[in-house]
C-alpha cells in the first residue's frame, strides 16, 4: 500500500502544514509582573504560579531571572517561551563575557535586543507569547522597560503586564514618587500584588520580590501576603444583586 | 634542520618518500617564528602568558589580544599567524556554545581540545586548503579540575602540565621543568610565568614586547579572565627584578 500524503480539502482555511510549528495559543502561563524604580534601583514582583488554562497547575515557577550583571527579566505569558528567551539571552551574555574587555551589556541594550526578537517573531506570525519586564542599573543609571508579544516596547518609572496594567498601574500612578526607599517600594509593590491576588483568578498567594541595584541583584525567597476576607461586602456578596 | 622538500613539499596532500608531510612542517615553522606562548597547570588552575612582540611603537597597549576566552571556563592562547588564530578561536567558541546548547553543560576541556584539533587537522587533508599556521595552548577548568592542552598545526593535541610554543620555547620548557607545579598556586604561577617570558625574550633580536596573561583558577571562580591589573603589575615588577639580578652576576 502506498503512503498517502495528508491532504487538506481545497477550500480549507488552514495554512500550509508547516504552520504546525507556529505558536497559536499559550499552554502554561504566568500572570502579572509589576515593577517600579526606587532610590537605589528597580524592584520587581511576580507570583510563582503557572496556570494550565484555568487550572493552577504549577506553583513554584520562577518568573523573574537575573540577566548578566546589570539586569533583571520578569515574564508573564507562556512559560516555555520564557525559557526559550532565557536561552537566547544566555548566549548573548556569554558572547558579551568572552570579549573580556571590561564592558558588559546594560539593561537598555538587553531591552532593545528583546524588542527586536519579539517584533521579528511577530512579523513571522510565530510570536513568543510573553509580556516581558526588563529592569536594571548600570553606571548609576536606572532603567525599566517592557516589551509585549507584538513588539510594543516602552520604558517608564513603573510598568506591569497583563492584569497588572489594569489593577496595579492606577495605584502606582497615585502613589509612586521619585526616590522611594526600599521599604516604601516593597510596601507599594505588596499593595499592588494584594489587589491582584484578590481580583485576578490566575494569581496565587506565593510571590517573590526581586531587587536590582548597582551592586547586583537578589531575588527573595517565596512568601505569601496576608489577606482579609471578612470585609462586609464579601459576607453576603449576592445581597442586592439583580435577580437575587 | 633544512631538509629541502624538492617536489614533495608543494601540496599538503603529498607525502615525501621518508613519510613526512612537508607543508605541515613548514606551518610549524610559522609558529616557531612568533612570540613565545606559555601555559602551566598549577594545583588550583591554569596560567597562560604571551610575549606579544610589538611591531610599531604607535600600537595601543592592550590591543591585539592574543589570549581569548572560549567559554566561561576556558581560554586559548595563540602563537603564529594571528589571522589564522582568529579563525580557530571563532570555531572553538562556536563548538563550545553548540555543546552547551545541546547538552546543557559547559563543554569539557578534553572535548573542546579534540574538536579544535579535529578542525585544525581538517585543513591538512585537502589540497585546496592550507594548514593553519598556528599553535594553540588551551587551558580550562571543568568537573575534572584544571586541564592544559596544546594543539599543533598538524592537528595533534596532547595534554600537558606545562607547555611552550614560539621563539623561546626550548628555553621556556627548560625553565618550566624547574618549577614545582603541583605545589604552586595560580597566584605564584602568574609571577613565575612572567619571569620566564621576560627571561626568554631576546633583547637583541626583538625590541619591545608586551606581556599578556590570563588565568582560570579557584580564585577567579573557575572563570577564564585576564589576570587582574594589580597582580599583573606585581608579576612584571618581579620579572624585571629577577632579570636585573641575573644580569648583575
Amino acid at each position: 500500500m502506498q503512503f498517502m500524503a495528508s491532504k487538506q480539502p481545497e477550500n480549507s482555511l488552514l495554512g500550509p502544514e508547516s504552520d504546525s510549528q507556529r505558536t497559536l495559543y499559550p499552554y502554561v502561563t504566568g500572570t502579572s509582573v509589576v515593577a517600579l524604580k526606587y532610590k537605589d534601583g528597580i524592584l520587581m514582583a511576580a507570583d510563582m504560579g503557572g496556570s494550565y488554562g484555568s487550572t493552577l497547575r504549577y506553583k513554584s515557577v520562577e518568573r523573574m531571572k537575573p540577566i548578566g550583571k546589570h539586569s533583571l527579566l520578569g515574564a508573564s505569558g507562556e512559560i516555555s517561551d520564557f525559557q526559550e528567551i532565557l536561552h537566547y539571552l544566555d548566549e548573548l551574555i556569554l558572547y558579551d563575557n568572552m570579549w573580556d574587555d571590561g564592558n558588559s551589556l546594560g539593561p537598555k541594550e538587553v531591552h532593545n535586543y528583546l524588542t527586536r526578537v519579539m517584533y521579528n517573531r511577530r512579523n513571522k506570525f510565530n510570536p513568543l507569547w510573553n509580556s516581558l519586564v526588563l529592569g536594571g542599573v548600570k553606571n548609576g543609571q536606572k532603567y525599566l522597560g517592557t516589551v509585549s508579544m507584538i513588539g510594543v516596547n516602552f520604558e517608564d518609572n513603573h510598568v506591569a503586564t497583563g492584569f497588572g496594567n489594569h489593577l496595579a498601574r492606577p495605584i502606582l500612578r497615585q502613589e509612586w514618587h521619585e526616590n522611594l526607599s526600599f521599604e516604601d517600594g516593597v510596601r507599594l509593590l505588596e499593595k499592588c500584588m494584594r489587589v491582584l491576588l484578590y481580583r485576578d483568578r490566575s494569581a496565587i498567594n506565593k510571590l517573590q520580590i526581586a531587587k536590582i541595584t548597582e551592586e547586583g541583584s537578589t531575588i527573595s525567597q517565596p512568601y505569601s501576603l496576608k489577606t482579609y476576607w471578612e470585609f462586609s461586602a464579601f459576607a453576603n456578596p449576592a445581597q442586592g444583586a439583580v435577580g437575587s | 634542520m633544512s631538509s629541502i622538500g624538492t617536489g614533495y613539499d608543494l601540496s599538503v596532500t603529498t607525502f615525501s618518500p621518508d613519510g613526512r608531510v612537508f607543508q605541515i612542517e613548514y606551518a610549524a615553522k610559522a609558529v616557531d617564528n612568533s612570540g613565545t606562548v606559555i601555559g602551566i597547570k598549577c594545583k588550583d588552575g591554569i596560567v597562560m602568558g604571551v610575549e606579544k612582540l610589538i611591531a610599531s611603537k604607535m600600537m595601543l597597549s592592550g590591543s591585539n589580544r592574543r589570549i581569548h576566552s572560549v567559554h566561561r571556563h576556558s581560554g586559548m592562547a595563540v602563537a603564529g599567524l594571528a589571522a589564522d588564530g582568529r579563525q580557530i578561536v571563532a570555531r572553538a567558541k562556536s563548538e563550545a556554545t553548540n555543546y552547551q546548547s545541546v547538552y546543557g553543560e559547559p563543554i569539557p576541556v578534553k572535548e573542546l581540545a579534540e574538536r579544535v584539533a579535529s578542525y585544525v587537522h581538517l585543513c591538512t587533508l585537502y589540497w585546496w586548503l592550507r594548514p593553519f599556521g598556528c599553535g594553540i595552548i588551551l587551558g580550562g577548568y571543568d568537573r575534572d579540575g584544571p586541564q592544559l592542552y596544546m594543539v599543533e598545526p598538524s592537528g595533534i593535541s596532547s595534554r600537558y602540565f606545562g607547555a611552550a610554543i614560539g621563539k623561546g620555547k626550548q628555553a621556556a620548557k627548560t625553565e618550566i621543568e624547574k618549577l614545582k607545579l603541583s605545589e604552586m598556586t595560580c597566584r605564584e604561577g602568574v609571577i613565575e610565568v612572567a619571569k620566564i617570558i621576560y627571561k626568554v625574550h631576546d633583547e637583541a633580536k626583538d625590541k619591545a614586547f608586551e606581556l599578556e596573561m590570563s588565568w582560570v583558577c579557584d580564585e577567579s571562580k573557575q572563570q577564564h579572565q585576564k589576570v587582574p591589573d594589580d597582580l599583573l603589575e606585581e608579576a612584571k615588577a618581579a620579572a624585571r627584578t629577577a632579570l636585573e639580578e641575573m644580569d648583575a652576576d
